[in-house]
């Protein structure tokens, strides 16, 4: 369960709070207007930008924790690989920051066959097409093994097909894993599709999360204004 | 625990440059015992070095003027290779570039002999005017790339909407690009103003005499030929107010980036003469090229018949260098991953001093205990050290900023600390500019003749030294030798630095 407590992150004239619970294993989209704090909110609880309150993952905090200590898995807008290090090593680095034992090397190779990418373990990311990049770092989520998954908006740059692609290899994974996600996404249909919950972001709040179907049911004013209805 | 060690990592290595710069200092100004009236000499030599380096600077950037501008306007073949040519006076060690001048504009150079078939008499390089040759020789390219980038800076809108408006050349100069002069050249003039103020090497060969010595000229006449080593710490302690002075006058103005890549952009123009902007580029580049060439013609005979003392002293050179490398990497990596503000002011440091200070305070501090010339060698090293090391921040630490800005965050969630973020990220991404850094400092320890002087004994040189020895010994075709050893050395040595930071740092 991952708890925000009063979470409150101000930067100048900029403010967002929430204050909810995500049951383990849901999907939750978080949607509302570009600069509404969306992806503020996910640096907040993986501890990149300082904020009040607490969260907490099945109840102990993580407020003193690192990000890379913190029991999440996140992928950003971009910038989700190190351009001079092949698939394989990018993807190893959820296992160890030491030379891979062979064993290890297995379980790389399992994960990027995982994601369709048999075979690419010595591909640099330049020599891969952008979804192709977007499934190396999955494959790297995959074996990095933490229960809360983040991801800003991590298949923006892909065209609509690829990018349902994506998001449906997500969905299997993280049932798979049991994991709870939250999703940042500009795209009313794709957390439709991906998403149990939704979380509304505007004016300076990011609501309780609702059910999917609930929310688009009856959008409230917030959401029927992003949604431009 | 671990954190708190690595970050007194940079704090250690902040302490080291500080120590090193600050003791010899503190050494110079207590032997000198504060500062005590001037007699004349050195007062004349005070007003030398001042003249020498605003004329330097005034000609330097007067002529990257056109020089710059057209660069900055047209297109032709080789035009690359000449904005390289540009860059390499930065590593062309001092010694070797006077030789080329004197093979060129000396008394028995191509240019006396070309006048001597009109019947007219040989050029005097020596004294001022071959002090400023000298100094026009090595910042005139410094003051070009930099205007260059300001041309390269200005949007091709601008030029663009002055053709469709019609401007004549000189609206267009007053509209366009003066404000844009106005802006650099004073920093880019400050900058050689500067770096001439400690002019030694180039003062040392074609300067002298009671009417052409520079204070740090000065320093060193005091220690080798009067032994004052008194009279030495008090030109230092002037030197070192110079040096101060005119650094705190420099971050005062506006200084401009010195690019070293990204000057391949051309802007679209449709004014100026194509004959003027030709001739420009002519004269620079003969002005560049016909010194080395000089160099290469003389020495390529005399290089099989090299003494052995030059050898050796090559020898001792490039250990020399490789020991300034590891020293210089060594501190300026942890201080350009420090994200602290104060890194700056350690590279500050190198710059306000000069080796000849920093050689007379760290003579006084080693003559009680061991003799000088003993370590003559890791002197040279670890000054060249200090001297390199602002370069290879002003290399590193924007190159390290950009891959925490781009990475940080990646390596943060995956908890990629300490030396397994330097394994698996910064090492790899800064392996080019490391490349370049550690390629700068080899090629500049390789060609410097500063320190030495004050510390070697009439068995030990560097090559820089040796050669210098053997111009004043009137073996010119040895010297010419040698000129091309050290030059061949001092650029083979930056190319394989900096071509190891290219190999396979694909992205």
């Amino acid at each position: 369960m991952l708890t925000l407590e009063g979470l409150q992150i101000i930067q100048d004239d900029f403010r967002l709070c929430a204050d909810w619970k995500v049951a383990k294993g849901t999907r939750v989209a978080i949607i509302g207007p570009s600069g509404g704090g969306k992806s503020t909110l996910l640096a907040a609880i993986c501890g990149f930008t300082p904020a009040t309150g607490r969260v907490l993952w099945d109840g102990a905090g993580l407020d003193a924790l690192a990000p890379g200590k913190r029991p999440i898995a996140m992928l950003f807008q971009d910038q989700n690989l190190f351009p001079h290090l092949t698939a394989a090593q990018n993807v190893g680095l959820a296992l160890s920051q030491k030379r891979l034992t062979t064993d290890q090397q297995m379980r790389v190779a399992q994960a990027l066959a995982r994601v369709g990418l048999e075979g690419f373990e010595g591909r640099k990311p330049a020599q891969l097409s952008g979804g192709q990049q977007s499934r190396v770092a999955l494959a790297r989520l995959l074996l990095q093994d933490r229960p809360l998954w983040l991801l800003d908006e991590p298949f923006a740059a892909l065209g609509p097909g690829l990018r349902s692609e994506m998001l449906a290899l997500v969905h299997q994974i993280a049932l798979e894993m049991g994991a709870t996600v939250l999703m940042v996404t500009h795209d009313p249909e794709d957390a439709r599709k991906f998403a149990q919950m939704i979380v509304v972001v505007d004016q300076g709040v990011a609501q309780a999360p609702r059910d999917v179907d609930e929310v688009f049911a009856n959008p409230d004013q917030a959401l029927q204004d992003y949604l431009g209805r | 625990m671990a954190d708190r060690l690595r970050g007194l990592i940079p704090l250690i290595a902040a302490a080291l440059v500080g120590a090193a710069v600050l003791l010899p200092l503190a050494a110079v100004i207590w032997r000198a015992g504060g500062l005590s009236p001037l007699d004349g000499r050195s007062w004349d030599a005070v007003w030398f070095t001042l003249w020498q380096a605003a004329l330097s600077a005034a000609l330097s950037v007067g002529l990257a003027v056109p020089v710059a501008r057209a660069l900055a306007r047209r297109r032709f073949r080789g035009r690359a290779a000449l904005v390289a040519l540009l860059g390499a006076p930065f590593i062309l060690p001092v010694i070797v570039a006077i030789l080329g001048l004197l093979a060129v504009f000396g008394q028995k150079g191509w240019l006396s002999d070309g006048l001597a078939l009109f019947g007219l008499p040989a050029v005097k390089i020596y004294g001022l005017h071959g002090v400023l040759l000298a100094h026009v020789f090595f910042n005139l390219p410094l003051a070009t790339r930099l205007l260059l980038q300001g041309w390269q800076d200005i949007p091709a809108e601008r030029f663009r909407l002055a053709a469709t408006l019609g401007f004549r050349p000189w609206t267009m100069f007053r509209l366009i690009e003066w404000p844009m002069l106005r802006r650099i050249a004073p920093g880019a003039a400050m900058v050689i103003f500067v770096i001439c103020l400690s002019s030694f090497a180039v003062a040392l060969t074609l300067g002298g005499g009671p009417k052409a010595t520079t204070v740090e000229l000065a320093i060193y006449q005091a220690f080798r030929f009067d032994f004052d080593i008194g009279k030495a710490a008090q030109l230092a302690v002037v030197q070192l107010v110079l040096a101060g002075a005119a650094a705190l006058v420099a971050m005062r103005l506006t200084l401009p980036e010195a690019g070293f890549g990204g000057l391949d952009r051309i802007v679209p123009r449709w004014d100026g003469s194509r004959l003027l902007d030709g001739f420009w580029i002519a004269l620079v580049a003969l002005f560049l090229l016909l010194p080395l060439a000089a160099i290469g013609l003389r020495g390529a005979g005399a290089l099989a018949s090299l003494p052995t003392s030059v050898w050796q002293a090559a020898q001792y050179s490039v250990c020399v260098s490789l020991g300034a490398v590891l020293v210089t990497l060594t501190l300026a990596l942890p201080l350009a991953l420090s994200r602290r503000r104060w890194v700056e002011l350690v590279g500050l440091l190198g710059i306000a001093s000069s080796p000849l200070v920093l050689g007379t305070g760290l003579y006084l501090m080693i003559n009680p205990f061991i003799a000088p010339w003993d370590v003559a060698l890791p002197v040279t090293a670890a000054v060249n050290a200090v001297m390199a090391l602002p370069f290879a921040l002003r290399i590193l630490r924007p190159a390290a900023a950009q891959i925490e800005a781009e990475h940080g965050r990646l390596a943060d969630s995956l908890d990629l600390h300490g030396l397994a973020r330097l394994r698996w990220l910064v090492l790899p991404r800064l392996r080019r500019p490391l490349g370049f850094a550690a390629g700068l400092t080899g090629a500049l320890a390789m060609g410097d003749l500063g320190v030495i002087t004050l510390f070697a004994d009439p068995d030990t040189a560097t090559l820089p030294l040796q050669m210098y020895r053997l111009m004043g010994a009137y073996r010119m075709d040895q010297a010419a030798g040698a000129a091309l050893l050290l030059l061949l050395l001092s650029f083979g040595l930056f190319w394989i630095f900096d071509r190891g930071g290219r190999a396979r740092a694909d992205t």
